[in-house]
This record gives C-alpha cells, structure tokens and sequence, in this order.
C-alpha cells in the first residue's frame, strides 16, 4: 500500500468514524449519570429510518436530522422511564429498545428500500483552510456534521469536566445518594442525560442513511450501536478519547472495503470490527487498573432515596 | 434570636418503615451554641429521626420549627437553605473528585464555569480557622476518614450551615481524630452553631456534650444536662435496664489444646511478611485475646487460622489434627467459628434472608437438607428460635439482611456460628461498633462458650475488652506474637508497651 493509498483511508476514517463518535459522546454522557443504555442500536436505527424519511419527504436533509434527533430523544425517553422513574433493570430496558428498534426501524423502512435520496448533504471545505497541504484535507475540507462533531468532542469534554452541571452529571454517576443530600436533582439529571443520548445516537443513525450510505437498508448499523458501547469503555467515559477510539473503527470499517478487492474473505472482515472491540476493552481494562478511573460507581444502579 | 427560642424544634415526630415504628412521637429540642448528644442504640431512630430534619425521610405526622418557625423540609435542598448542615456515618463524598469538586457539588451561587476554582480560597481559609489542612485539589480517595469527615464538616459549613449534624462521627476515627473533631465540635457551639452529635457511645457524649437526648426503640426517655448525669444513668436509659459494666466470669478448668500454631508464616495482600512464626496453643475453656494496634497481622492470623489466607510455612492443628492449607469449608466443618472482622461483606450475604442467612454453614446438613432439596418448614423453624434465642430484632425471618442494624447483623452472626457448639470461635473485633446492650450481649455469648468448654479466640483493638474477656492475652506487634501473660496479672502499661514494640527483646532488630 503505498503512501497515497494510505493518506486516502485515512481520510476516509473520519466521515466512516463520525457516526461511532456521535453515538459514544451520547453514551458517555447517559453513563456518566449512572444510566447504562443498551439501546443505543436501536436509537441509531431508528435515527436512521426516521432521518432518511423526512429528508425524502421534504427534501431537507436538516430538517432528517432534527426528525432522528427527535426520534432517538424518544426511544431514550422511553428507557429514561423505565429505568430512572420505575427502576427497572437497566440491561433488559436497553436491550429490548435496540429489538423494538430494529423492528420498528424495518417496517418504516419497507417502502424506501431502493429509493435514492433527491438531496446530497456534501463537504464544504471552509476558504483557506482547506488549501493548507494534508490538514486542509484531514479537518477542513468535511460535510457539515463531521464539523459539528469537531465542535462537539472539546464542548462536551469541557462541559463534563469543568461546569456546575459537569459535576452534577459525574456525581450522579458515582455516587447519587451524595449528589441528592447535596440537593442536586438526581432525576432529573438522569432523564436529561439519557435524552442527550438518545439525541445523538439518532444523529448518529441519520448520518449513515443521509449522508454516509446515503440509503435505507435495513439493519444498515450493523452493530455500530454495539461498537459505541466498546468504545464508551474504551474511552474511560471521556469525550476526548472518544475521538480516537471512534476513529480507529472508522479506519477498520475503511480497511474493511479496502481489502474486499483483494480477495480477503468478506465474512472474515465482517468480523474485524468486534475483534478489534475485544482487543480496545483489554487494553481499557489494563488503563482503567493503571489509573484508578473506571466506570461511574453508580452505573446501572438504579436510585431510589429510601432504600438503604 | 434569644436562648428561649430552640434552634430546632420536632414535635411529634411520627416515621414508619414496613414492619417497624422507627420515631414514635418524638419530641426533640436543640439550641444554639449547644453540643446536643443524640444517644440510643443501633435500630433505636436517632439516624431516622435525622435524616427527616434533612430532609432526607418525610416524616408521616410532626411538625418541625427552625428557630421558632414552622417549616417543611420535603429534601436536603430545603434543609440546606434553613441552615441545616449533615455529616453522614458513611460520608456522602464522590471518591473519584477533588475536594473542591465536593465542596461546589449543588452549591448554590458558584459560576457554571470552572466552580471549583471559586471556593477553593473559602476552603483553604476554612481549613485554617479550624486546623484542618485541608488541598482543595487533593482527590477524596487520597485521604484518610478523619481528613474525609473534614471535608464533610467543610461542606456544610460552605452552605451556612447554623445547625450542623453529625451521624456517629467518631466511627471511622482514631482516637486522636476524634479528639480533635471534639476539639471542633466545642469551637462551632462557641461560635453560636447547634451541633447534634448521634453516638451509642457513653464516653464521648459524656466528654464532649452539653445536653444529651436518649432515644429507645424509636421513643424519647428523656434529655437531661450532661453535668447532671453519669454514664450509668445514660447506659440505663439507653437499654432500659441496668447494664453490667462488669461481667462475671466464672472460673473453668482449662482443658485440652484445642488450636495449635507452629511456626505459622503468611503474607498479606501485598505479598509481603504479615505472620512471622507465630506459635500459639488456645486450650479449651479458655478466651485468649490478641492485643495490638491494627495491622500487625491479627487479620492475617484470623485469616489462616480460618482458612482464607495460605500459610506458606509451618503447621496449624484443631485438636490434633493437622489442618494447614485446608479450606475454610473443611475448617468450618470440623467445628471451627468465625467471627469475621467485617461483619456485612464476611459474615452475612444482606441480600439473603435472616433465615437463609443463619443456615448458610449447615444448609447441606441432614438438619436442612433433604437430599437436593432444603427442608423449608426445619429452616424457618430453627431461624425462628435463633431470632428469639439471640433476640434478633427483625420483623420477620424472611426479611433481607441488609435491613438490620449492625448489632442485630452480628447476633445472626453468631447465632448461627455458635448453633452447634463449636470447638473454636475465632472472634474478631466482635463488639466494634454495636452500642452497649448489644456489646453485652456478645461479650456475654463469648464467655458461656467459654464455660461450655469452647477455646476461643479472641481478636480486639479495644485493651479493656481483650483484658476482661481473656484468660490469656497475647500481644501482637510486627507480625509476631512478642508476649503472652495471664490476663488476671496483666499491667496494661507493659502491654501498652508491647504494642507499640518496645520493651520486647524479640523484636529489637525489627
């Protein structure tokens, strides 16, 4: 492989990479607060159905966005409720939203199959900028929401680490009893966590069928809801480190075509994305041992101020 | 406000839980510039009855007034803004953040950017009044729990607090923590504040407050001025009816050996020497008590004596028979006890029921079991005379452990490891933590073993408790064992000494 085939996968990583990012930024921040979403695949799927809908419908790309967003805000919602105001396991919530998902996501779905979308979203490299060699292309020269996701990554990270809700958020995730008796509303930080999440998985899912396919196929996610929960992991629960690993995947996922033409097995690349989850995981447990940082102590335990 | 006016008010306080009356109409007054005691046994309601001035609990009849004004605290938010300030016995910290970021959790009035930058000088003056040295920048899992209740006083004295309560604070604290926490406990009334300090502890309510309110099976037995009253009065009105401060220990003829150690070598956690050639025989009907400060390896001792820690050198025998290196099955089995030191994570599973939980260490015998099934009707009917026999207090034998107090955890404990008379009982800190009724009654259950022929022994921090229970004690100290003397001519002096690995020869080059 030689260097310019090289440089073009690599650019090729980030807008095959962005969905992993949305979706794991929108996990990060539902297990911050100590809510494990297993649904995200079912949010992204449906975020996908109901974005290349509306976009067919009226034309508007952005307007899909805003319908996904909407959609996986209320897949979310649904599992907010079950989990945070009925405290109900968390992990049979989760996954039944990704199955009522999936399901959802194929009946809607049936009457776009093989239709092509009348509007393309596609890159606007900003003046300038994108002329500068290798970064031009590498940051400047993206669609919109690959932008927005570079705007996003330092916004939430500061968010977290830095602001009163930042600490309310991570708080709740540790230790609710604690962020309560200091008066900080432990439901309501909850539900509003695991929307956010909801919201992007769902931009996550429009991404693929607006702008990355762009197409409705049905179970196009193929296990990217799975691959942000490994990433969330692997991120140690930090937005920054998302970025990476949500890259890293986008490259295997370019690897993936790459290699086809070659003549490797294609059900053998099926599987690079999930051994390389294995191999991310071991490496985050060796990290989270290392550095004393793990998991929200809090995560899936639901909260509830009487019970000792 | 003038001193007519209480700081605190609840009247008629009414709370139940499922099965239990936790506050039975409780009146409870507290004024300013006080150290207000709230005494009262593990499961008697003082907590509860604090958690509902927090907010925390609603209270299902009362009413409460805040310097003469009647309010309703429906969260801690509510208590926060009245000037009510609480420091739990588990401590309401995020381990993972900083002091800082504990300190502007929910403050009010701190910028939504960078907050913990905006207290950290509050912190550290705070810190200076009270000669905490205190960084703000220092992780809470850092520090040690005398450093982590400051933090926890820092909290609420940050949010104003006027009324400050702590829930049993010196059960986490050495005793030189505790006397400097006293030392500010008596500067915050000084300043006009109203400190309520809960404690089954007869000694430190007696040393540090002004006035202390009894509390029994979730009622008031009264509130005197502490100068008026004795400990004995207070142990009275505690467990309403006279407390034996002395037991009676009849003298029993010391039998054969029963546990034996040769030369027992073992490492701790971390790998490193935690047991150097410890020898010790315990005979039957005899308490040996181990003396030292914690962590020269009386866990370790415990530990492979019962079977969870491997020796890596030397023997140990349980009458006779050798049973180094076997599991704590085994051990179990051949009439071993174990008292562990860590009652709730060792010694029961909390999310068993008190019944499950009291045949954990027989539920394979023919007593309960039938074949592959339990016999449920033998279950329930030994549980039911274990809980009246020990005098469990739980609603029922079907109830999860983990609603139980802690004195009540350790009854089903031993309840269930003294069921079939063992040959050994291997007993540590047994009483730490339970208030005086309760630690009576452990004390008591040791010393019938003792008469009932049982070798026991007996693990204590507490000098006083290892020197009135035991026949024998030895002294602990670096991983060996550097004397052994007869209780009954012990000079505490001297054993102080031991502990702290003088006046040994044995240890001179350690």
């Amino acid at each position: 492989m030689d260097w310019q085939v090289f440089w073009t996968a690599v650019l090729a990583a980030i807008p095959a990479g962005t969905p992993y990012l949305y979706a794991t930024l929108g996990e990060i921040y539902a297990e911050r607060s100590g809510i494990l979403n297993l649904g995200v695949e079912g949010m992204m799927i449906m975020g996908a159905v109901v974005g290349f809908g509306v976009t067919l419908s009226t034309g508007n790309p952005w307007l899909g966005f805003a319908a996904a967003a909407l959609a996986g805000a209320l897949l979310a919602l649904i599992h907010a409720f079950v989990s945070i105001t009925l405290r109900a396991n968390q992990i049979i919530s989760g996954l039944a939203l990704t199955m009522f998902g999936l399901g959802l996501s194929g009946l809607l779905g049936r009457r776009y199959i093989g239709t092509p979308l009348p509007v393309r979203v596609r890159e606007v490299p900003i003046p300038i900028l994108s002329d500068i060699p290798l970064v031009g292309d590498l940051l400047f020269n993206h669609d919109p929401i690959v932008y927005l996701s570079f705007v996003l990554v330092p916004v939430l990270g500061f968010l977290l680490f830095h602001t009163r809700l930042g600490i309310s958020i991570r708080s709740v995730g540790e230790n609710p009893a604690t962020a309560d008796a200091m008066g900080v509303n432990v439901f309501r930080v909850r539900y509003l966590c695991t929307v956010w999440g909801g919201v992007l998985a769902g931009i996550a899912g429009a991404y693929l069928s607006i702008v990355y396919a762009p197409a409705w196929i049905e179970g196009m996610t193929a296990g990217a809801g799975w691959i942000a929960i490994a990433l969330t992991i692997f991120a140690l629960w930090s937005p920054y480190r998302a970025l990476v690993g949500a890259y890293l995947f986008g490259g295997v996922k370019v690897l993936q075509y790459r290699l086809q033409p070659l003549g490797v097995s294609p059900n053998l690349l099926n599987t690079l994305p999930f051994v390389l989850t294995i191999l991310v995981l071991l490496m985050a447990t060796g990290e989270v041992r290392r550095r004393r940082i793990g998991m929200p102590a809090a995560l899936g335990i639901p909260y509830s101020r009487e019970e000792r | 406000m003038g001193a007519e006016t209480p700081a605190i008010e609840m009247r008629n306080i009414v709370k139940r839980f499922p099965g239990v009356i936790a506050n039975d109409h409780v009146t409870f007054t507290a004024r300013a510039g006080e150290v207000h005691a709230l005494l009262g046994e593990n499961g008697a309601g003082k907590t509860t009855l604090m958690n509902i001035l927090y907010g925390l609990y609603h209270p299902d009849e009362g009413d409460i007034y805040v310097h003469g004004r009647r309010v309703t605290i429906h969260s801690p938010r509510d208590a926060i803004a009245l000037g009510i300030g609480m420091v739990h016995q588990h401590f309401m910290l995020v381990h993972s953040h900083t002091v800082a970021e504990n300190a502007v959790l929910g403050l009010a009035g701190t910028p939504f950017l960078r907050p913990a930058q905006s207290v950290r000088e509050q912190i550290v003056a705070l810190s200076e009044r009270y000669r905490w040295h205190i960084n703000p920048d220092a992780y809470i899992w850092q520090l040690s729990a005398g450093e982590q209740q400051r933090v926890e006083i820092l909290k609420a004295l940050l949010r104003g607090a006027r009324v400050l309560i702590l829930d049993e604070p010196t059960s986490m604290l050495t005793p030189g923590e505790a006397r400097q926490l006293f030392a500010v406990m008596r500067q915050m009334a000084a300043e006009g504040r109203t400190v309520i300090f809960i404690s089954h502890k007869l000694e430190e309510v007696m040393e540090v407050s002004d006035r202390v309110t009894v509390l029994r099976r979730g009622r008031v037995v009264g509130t005197v001025a502490t100068r008026d009253t004795s400990p004995h009065e207070l142990a009275r009105m505690m467990v309403g009816r006279e407390v034996l401060f002395r037991l009676e220990k009849k003298p029993v003829q010391r039998g054969e050996v029963v546990l034996r150690l040769e030369g027992v070598t073992a490492l701790n956690d971390l790998n490193l020497p935690a047991l150097k050639e410890v020898s010790l025989d315990v005979h039957a009907g005899e308490i040996v008590g181990i003396a030292g400060v914690a962590g020269n390896g009386q866990k370790e001792l415990v530990e492979v004596i019962t079977g969870l820690r491997p020796v890596i050198q030397g023997r140990i025998f349980l009458d006779g028979e050798e049973i180094t290196n076997r599991d704590a099955r085994f051990i179990g089995k051949r009439g071993v006890a174990h008292v562990p030191e860590d009652r709730v994570h060792m010694g029961v599973v909390p999310n068993l029921s008190v019944a499950e939980n009291l045949i954990l260490k027989y539920y394979d015998t023919p007593s309960f079991a039938r074949g592959w099934f339990l016999d449920l009707q033998a279950v329930t009917t030994f549980a039911q005379q274990k809980v009246k026999e020990y005098q469990i207090r739980t609603p029922t034998v079907h109830t999860p452990v983990k609603l139980l107090s802690g004195g009540n955890i350790q009854r089903l404990i031993l309840a269930r490891e003294l069921a079939f008379q063992p040959r050994l009982v291997v007993a540590a800190h047994p009483t730490s933590g339970l208030d005086v009724g309760a630690m009576e009654h452990v004390r008591q259950l040791l010393l019938r073993q003792r008469e009932e022929g049982a070798a026991i022994l007996l693990v204590s921090e507490d000098l006083d408790e290892v020197l009135e229970l035991s026949d024998r004690v030895a002294v602990m100290f670096g991983g060996r064992i550097v004397g052994v003397v007869d209780a009954s001519e012990a000079d505490v002096e001297a054993i102080g000494a031991m502990m702290a690995g003088l006046n040994t020869t044995a240890e001179a080059a350690a």
